[in-house]
């Protein structure tokens, strides 16, 4: 018998882990704008991301949406949970997205419009990393509600796991543009990148050694047989990824470097790290306090979602890669005319 | 008044706030994709200039408009779980399905063509980058179709069942919700209602420019297209709004009561109340200037029929009479001067003065914003007239919100008020000084620095072939 539940709830994983990977790279050329040449660079930068950031950001939406259908009882309960980093992140959101029309309306206030740019994707940002941070070290929960005050998501793990997105996805930024971008803009994108991933390296080791300590059943997860085997595995395997990634952005420019790999391989660094974080959580839905199955939809929403889904999440990921396929190749200013 | 101002009526000021604002651009957004869909295939069949420059015109504004629906609409996706949580869990099983079926057909469906649109016409070529404007214009209706049929079913109720745990479930039928009682003519209201809202716009700025340049064959073709807008659909939904109208009376009689400032029963014949001012605490309209046994002929047919009024609910189930009862004025008072313009472009058109009448162009400008007045205060009547229940009948709004402290929420709204004031407030006036240029022929293609981008879309080769 196939659990619907745990389909949907796979569904919802891949939309956060797809909004995670696409809206990553294009808030992080946002973090890293103001360290780009005010001109022709910044110019680049952001016609890189200009036909897709749109595109990308929907998979939030998707994820929002998605667990208000399959799992409305979480969302019931995460988001009042969470209320001021969230609205923190939707305003942030509002003035990146403007941004991206603004700043070439009004050359007057275009350094506005480009600060904007950049604190709305840093806030928004650091936002998402904080709501990691605060489900993972739990909330309180009396009934079906959530039922502690508004600044319960502050301590000083969801600042940590805040800042360790902040750095991931300048990250992803960095590796995109390496990939995207030629030239000036490409080298300071390689620059940066050659001090961010030691930086990320070191961020992944400290939230994974602090995870296991906050709940009793991360660390049965992570210490006892036979999650012990998945632990003895991930540090090396993030320390091998993390090496080939050090020295493909080394290469780049020279005999035999790829410009897309960094890109690719910092790609793998995010999903060995929510493998991590989906063997913590799993099977619960508000990590320590509800399980998928407690806040599943019953089986004639989830049934009607997944005709619609298993026909339509195929078709959309089609056009998503057709339009980045039209869009393929280094930006450049011709290219857009 | 100030004891009122607790969380829940600082949730609902919030809701009322960014759902409003909101609001105005998918109304504009749903219009303007379908008159770009039928300036690109105009262009693409005759082969003119001038529906291609018109195509970029209009898409510069566009690409502003939807970049502040984009952004302004995630916050409302959220907004169900962060301020309403009790009735996201209660009703999540029956509307976020549909919601999610707005993102998987609609949302994605926008954003992943609307790239192609604004940027890819060198890359892919005329016929595939009608197709994707297309898709964008085909989004936009579909996500419309999704976001009423959930509002729709929020106010007529079918199609579900109570779980034990308190739980809407959704009903062997999944037709029963989508097609709800009031959402047919809730779709089609409000849809004509974006279109006649995007065709006062165009209408407005080609007024604009004709009275500076009556020559200008941008502008006599924009206010020519929309002037036949408003005399054609304008009739039509003033017809749209009746038959609305009379289904509401069918299912949610309080509403149309506040509508129409009937505290009274009258058994033998309603009047129709034109103006007055609601007097909620003495149960009348003062000053009402009335029509006897309109009303009744109206809802009924039947000059005599016997209309009941909000003596008949009882107290703690009627919403605010005031605002429902002027919003609804506001928005029937602006339908009837839509059709009263459409009718005067006809005589203009009949006596081949459209392009001189310059009275008439000023009074199409001073219309122009009309739509979303109008659109705005449609929402109100409907969304206030079902108070005091967010599922009509069966949820209350007091019991629906999220158990959050007012602080919290007071502050958020603060947010949300000095954030879209600034924000929407800048792109508005960037979308009115791209309406203040004069559609050239030849307009510049490039934005004054930087690469091309929105602006970029020129199909110039194409242009510079058609031009005669």
């Amino acid at each position: 018998m196939i659990d619907l539940t745990i389909i949907w709830a796979g569904i919802i994983a891949f939309a956060v882990a797809a909004y995670v990977v696409m809206d990553g790279f294009d808030l992080g050329i946002g973090i890293l704008f103001p360290r780009f040449p005010v001109g022709r660079d910044r110019d680049m930068a952001m016609n890189s991301i200009a036909p897709v950031w749109d595109g990308n950001e929907t998979w939030l939406v998707l994820g929002g949406g998605g667990l208000m259908a399959a799992f409305p009882l979480a969302y019931a309960i995460v988001l009042p949970a969470l209320y001021a980093p969230l609205m923190a992140m939707l305003l942030g959101l509002v003035f990146r997205g403007v941004a991206f029309e603004f700043r070439w309306r009004d050359p007057g206030h275009r350094r506005f419009w480009d600060f904007a740019f950049c604190g709305g994707s840093i806030v928004a940002t650091l936002a998402q990393g904080i709501t990691l941070g605060a489900l993972l070290q739990g909330i309180t929960i009396e009934g079906r509600a959530y039922a502690g005050g508004w600044w319960e998501w502050l301590t000083p793990f969801s600042l940590l796991t805040g800042l360790s997105l902040l750095i991931g996805y300048a990250l992803l930024g960095a590796g995109w543009l390496i990939w995207k971008a030629e030239g000036a803009l490409q080298a300071q994108a390689r620059r940066m990148a050659r001090w961010l991933l030691p930086a990320m390296l070191v961020a992944i080791g400290l939230v994974s050694v602090s995870t296991p300590f906050l709940e009793a059943q991360y660390y049965q997860r992570w210490f006892e047989w036979p999650g012990v085997l998945a632990s003895a595995q991930m540090p090396l395997l993030v320390a091998i990824v993390g090496f080939l990634a050090w020295r493909a952005i080394r290469n780049i420019g020279q005999k035999g470097g790829r410009d897309w790999m960094p890109f690719f391989l910092i790609l793998l660094l995010f999903g060995l790290s929510m493998i991590g974080l989906a063997i913590s959580i799993w099977p619960d839905v508000i990590p320590g306090r509800v399980s998928i199955w407690e806040a599943a939809a019953p089986e004639r929403s989830q049934i009607f979602m997944l005709i619609g889904a298993g026909v339509l999440v195929p078709v959309i990921l089609g056009y998503t890669i057709w339009a980045y396929w039209v869009f393929r190749g280094k930006v450049d200013e011709a290219g857009y005319h | 008044m100030f004891e009122s101002f607790d969380a829940l009526f600082l949730a609902r000021a919030q809701f009322a706030f960014t759902v409003s604002f909101h609001f105005i651009f998918p109304a504009f957004s749903i219009g303007l994709a379908s008159f770009l869909m039928v300036l690109e295939a105009l262009w693409l069949k005759t082969g003119k200039g001038v529906y291609a420059n018109l195509y970029r015109y209009w898409l510069k504004i566009f690409a502003i408009a939807f970049a502040m629906g984009v952004v302004s609409g995630i916050v409302m996706s959220y907004q169900f779980g962060t301020n309403w949580s009790v009735f996201s869990d209660k009703a999540g099983p029956v509307i976020g399905p549909l919601m999610a079926y707005e993102v998987l057909t609609a949302f994605f469906l926008e954003a992943g063509f609307l790239g192609v649109m604004l940027f890819g016409i060198n890359k892919v070529g005329p016929r595939l980058h009608f197709a994707a404007t297309c898709m964008v214009a085909l989004g936009t209706f579909i996500s419309a179709f999704w976001i009423l049929s959930v509002n729709s079913w929020m106010q007529t109720p079918t199609g579900y069942e109570i779980g034990a745990n308190g739980q809407f479930l959704p009903g062997p039928s999944w037709a029963a919700i989508i097609f709800n009682p009031s959402f047919p003519y809730r779709l089609v209201h409000t849809v004509i209602a974006a279109y006649l809202t995007t065709a006062f716009v165009v209408g407005a700025v080609g007024a604009w420019h004709l009275l500076r340049d009556r020559a200008n064959p941008g502008a006599r073709k924009m206010f020519s297209m929309a002037m036949w807008m408003a005399a054609l659909v304008a009739p039509v939904q003033i017809f749209a709004g009746d038959m609305h109208g009379l289904n509401t009376l069918e299912h949610q009689p309080a509403k149309v009561m506040a509508m129409e400032g009937h505290y009274q029963s009258h058994p033998d014949g309603a009047p129709l109340i034109l103006f007055g001012i609601p007097n909620s605490a003495e149960k009348r309209v003062d000053y009402a200037v009335e029509i006897p046994k309109a009303s009744s002929l109206i809802l009924k047919h039947d000059a005599d029929a016997p209309l009941a009024g909000l003596d008949t609910i009882a107290e703690d189930r009627h919403p605010p009479v005031g605002t429902v009862f002027w919003a609804f004025r506001i928005m029937v008072g602006i339908g009837f001067g839509m059709l009263g313009l459409g009718l005067w472009s006809l005589a203009a058109r009949a006596r081949r003065k459209l392009y001189d009448w310059s009275w008439l162009h000023r009074a199409a400008i001073v219309m122009g914003p009309s739509g979303f007045i109008a659109v705005i205060a449609g929402w109100v009547t409907t969304e206030v007239g079902r108070q005091p229940w967010t599922i009509y009948g069966l949820l209350r709004t007091a019991d629906s919100a999220a158990p959050l402290d007012a602080p919290a929420v007071a502050a958020s709204l603060l947010a949300f008020i000095v954030v879209y004031f600034a924000v929407f407030g800048a792109g508005t006036f960037y979308i009115l000084k791209l309406m203040d240029k004069p559609p050239e022929p030849h307009e510049e293609a490039v934005p004054t620095h930087g690469p091309v981008r929105t602006a970029g879309i020129t199909p110039a080769p194409a242009i510079e072939g058609g031009q005669p």
